[in-house]
């Protein structure tokens, strides 16, 4: 859909914008039950932690089953096939045009919706940081039931392991968001990019 | 069933009491005994009876195989071959670090030996009329088996004539004054628990489950399940079901099984955590302290007077006493925790001991990869006690009687004694080792609201901070990964933060640029 008088096409459709904010929510949620958890902090009491970071981990979860179904069934997962086209000169605006008012190199369409650079952050958050957390997590909610579900051969790794690597992921995840939540105010305006995520349009400068 | 216990807990229900067993005679109500004998009514407990045998031979009249039965218990032979270690246990053989050892101080420490007259090695295990009967199972809470070892009278045809099953009464008659003293011992037992409330032990509670000692600690032919020389760590057969198990149910999975919460995330805890650990949140939970130190390198101090002396604390426990030297009670205290498979290795008086370290009289074994191990409760008694300096071994003070060191003062003397009746090689030189001794806890089980929370044990410096081999979140992390981790963090945040300080100092440029677009 493309509004040509006001120059500016509805970029992210409604269970997109949808997932993405839930996503955010359940994410930042779950970082700080989790660092709780973890012994970083005392904020709601262990228990309390234990019993959040699970409730959210589910609900996560089921939005993520949701999420990948959404991507397979309306083909908007090829939106995250990797390119190299334009990558250099992206990365190039961020180090130094957008100091100079440069316009970004690169204007999203209906079929690209994310810039080369934003696209291999993604990538990497759909498919190495959000699987670490996820099966890290499982199994280690789940370590008492790994001899049960035919595991035993994971043995080994332990909790010594998995509690580590879900940390690790967690880590992944918080600078991820930092990073991501601070390239969304490099739009053509501070906000423009996260109102587009709010009311699914992008506008053109 | 248990007996229903009359109780009259204020002077003030006296009265109303009185007037409601009037009524209930009056309407006449008949309580009929749970057991299918009165003993009043059998001829030959009529007595007359001066000795404690006596009594004995009238129930061997009926209970024929009663004494053969006591005679396999270690409450009789004081004595036990763990099978495991191959060690020779039991209380004539070990020794501890309160009175330290029974053998050449047998006629004393015998005022808790089932048996009457058992004064040293020449005792007579197969005599059947030596069996106390009574003292376990006295229900007149008359007995004393110290006036009848002393030869003062005791009304022992009232107390043949209604005797009955053993209850927390008869147990604690010994075993909540171990150690010499009330609670002194085991840190969970003391005399309070003759009638304890549900906070003290929600099992036992008085006015609640009211369970005896026997309710838990099963008994067949005499023989009594928890051992605390091979005790059961993990109880891996789950709830016991008659037939099918083995019948006892000295553990708390006998009855509750292995996953008996409602929230199954802490049931998950209870293949490595005994339940011990959480739901016995502090040892000495009665109106008792427990003695944790004991020094006997300090006895044999005497008063301006050159007498011996006892000296108070403000609470009226003893810290002093010039018979057995220093010593600390405590109450409300947080247990040591282990890792336990129920295997234990004594160090016995003849073995060869380090006295540079602190000794440990019973060594727990156990740990995070052994399927038998689970993280258990210990109260650990610390003091110092005599040893042998040039053989290395402890040295076994002979403490009663007129020539034992509680009446002469003289350290060599006792240990020449003791050492000779114990039959271990003395050379005549002494000092004091430091020691500790560990005891596991299970009784003063608290209700479900004073058991330990999350974060207990789930913290840094928390009640597990001694426990190895296991990963438990919210106490361990890897120190590399959190600093790799945060300063990543921070290090985006810093680019981040810069990139934007520049945006902000360029924006003339950004907002001339845009404009000329
Ligand atoms: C599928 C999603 C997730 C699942 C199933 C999951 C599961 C778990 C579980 C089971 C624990 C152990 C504590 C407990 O039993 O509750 C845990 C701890 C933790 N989680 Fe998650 N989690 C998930 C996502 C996340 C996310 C998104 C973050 C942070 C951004 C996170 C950060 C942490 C941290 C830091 C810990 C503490 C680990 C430790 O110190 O051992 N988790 N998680």
């Amino acid at each position: 859909m493309t509004d040509n008088t006001k120059n500016r096409i509805y970029i992210f459709k409604g269970f997109e914008r949808f997932w993405h904010w839930a996503q955010a929510a359940l994410i930042m949620g779950m970082a700080v039950t989790g660092f709780e958890i973890h012994g970083t902090y005392a904020l709601i009491g262990f228990k309390a932690a234990v019993f959040w970071h699970g409730t959210l981990a589910w609900t996560l979860i089921i939005l993520w089953i949701f999420a990948i179904f959404w991507h397979l069934t309306t083909g908007e997962w090829r939106h995250y096939i990797p390119t190299t086209d334009k990558l250099i000169s992206v990365a190039m605006f961020y180090g130094y045009g957008i100091f100079k008012g440069e316009p970004h190199p690169y204007k999203p369409t209906l079929l690209r919706k994310h810039n080369p650079l934003q696209l291999l952050a993604y990538l990497g958050f759909k498919l190495f940081m959000a699987p670490l957390i996820w099966v890290s997590g499982i199994l280690y909610l789940y370590i008492n039931e790994w001899t049960a579900w035919n595991l035993g051969w994971l043995d080994w790794l332990g909790l010594e392991i998995i509690a580590p690597v879900h940390v690790a992921a967690a880590f992944f995840l918080i600078i991820f968001l930092v990073g991501h939540v601070y390239m969304t105010t490099m739009g053509h305006t501070f906000f423009a990019h996260i109102k587009a995520m709010i009311t699914g349009w992008e506008e053109h400068s | 069933m248990p007996r229903p216990v009359w109780k009259i807990r204020k002077p003030s229900l006296l009265f109303p009491v009185i007037l409601a067993l009037c009524v209930l005679s009056w309407s006449g109500t008949t309580v009929l005994a749970s057991s299918t004998t009165v003993h009043e009514k059998l001829e030959g407990l009529a007595g007359p009876f001066t000795t404690g045998p006596q009594v004995t031979k009238a129930c061997l009249e009926c209970h024929t195989e009663a004494s053969k039965q006591v005679h396999q218990t270690k409450h009789w032979t004081w004595s036990f071959t763990n099978p495991d270690t191959g060690q020779e246990l039991g209380k004539k053989n070990v020794i501890n670090n309160f009175c330290i050892s029974t053998v050449s101080n047998t006629e004393t420490c015998a005022s808790c030996h089932v048996g009457y007259g058992m004064k040293d090695d020449s005792f007579d295990f197969s005599s059947e009329e030596n069996v106390d009967c009574l003292v376990c199972h006295d229900t007149t809470g008359t007995y004393d088996k110290k006036r009848l070892m002393d030869g003062k009278s005791l009304n022992l045809k009232k107390i043949a004539q209604n005797v009955g099953p053993t209850s927390r009464e008869t147990c604690g008659t010994c075993h909540f004054k171990g150690g010499g003293g009330k609670a002194v011992k085991h840190g969970d037992l003391d005399p309070g628990m003759v009638s304890p409330d549900g906070f003290v032990d929600v099992h036992m509670d008085a006015d609640g489950l009211n369970f005896g000692c026997s309710t838990c600690h099963s008994t067949d032919a005499h023989m009594i399940t928890g051992s605390r020389y091979q005790p059961l760590a993990s109880d891996h057969s789950g709830i016991d079901i008659p037939g099918k198990t083995d019948g006892t149910l000295a553990s708390c999975t006998s009855c509750h099984g292995d996953r008996p919460m409602k929230d199954e995330k802490l049931n998950d805890h209870t293949d490595k955590i005994a339940c011990q650990t959480c739901h016995i949140p502090l040892f000495a939970r009665g109106d008792y302290a427990t003695k944790t130190w004991w020094d006997w390198s300090t006895a044999g101090q005497m008063d301006d007077d050159g007498k011996p002396f006892v000296r108070l604390d403000h609470n009226g426990l003893e810290v002093y006493n010039s018979k057995k030297g220093d010593f600390d009670w405590q109450r409300d205290v947080v247990p040591t925790y282990r890792w336990f498979n129920g295997k234990v290795d004594y160090t016995l008086p003849a073995d060869t001991i380090d006295p540079d370290q602190i000794v440990s009289i019973n060594t727990i074994n156990g740990s995070a990869d052994d399927p038998d191990s689970k993280i258990w409760p210990f109260k650990v008694m610390r003091g110092k006690q005599p040893y042998d300096t040039e053989n290395r071994t402890f040295a076994i003070p002979h403490t009663t009687g007129e020539d034992g060191y509680w009446k002469t003062f003289d350290w060599q003397e006792a240990l020449r004694k003791g050492m000779a009746a114990a039959d271990i090689p003395y050379s005549g030189n002494y000092g004091f080792v430091e020691t500790e001794m560990s005891w596991p806890l299970a009784h003063m089980v608290a209700p479900a609201t004073e058991a330990l929370t999350c974060e207990e044990c789930h913290s840094s410096d928390g009640r597990m901070a001694g426990i190895e081999g296991v990963y438990i979140p919210g106490r361990d992390s890897l120190d590399w990964l959190d600093m790799l981790g945060f300063g990543l963090l921070g290090l985006t945040g810093a680019g981040v933060g810069i990139h934007g300080l520049l945006r902000f100092i360029f924006r003339r440029k950004t907002i001339a640029a845009s404009k000329g677009e």
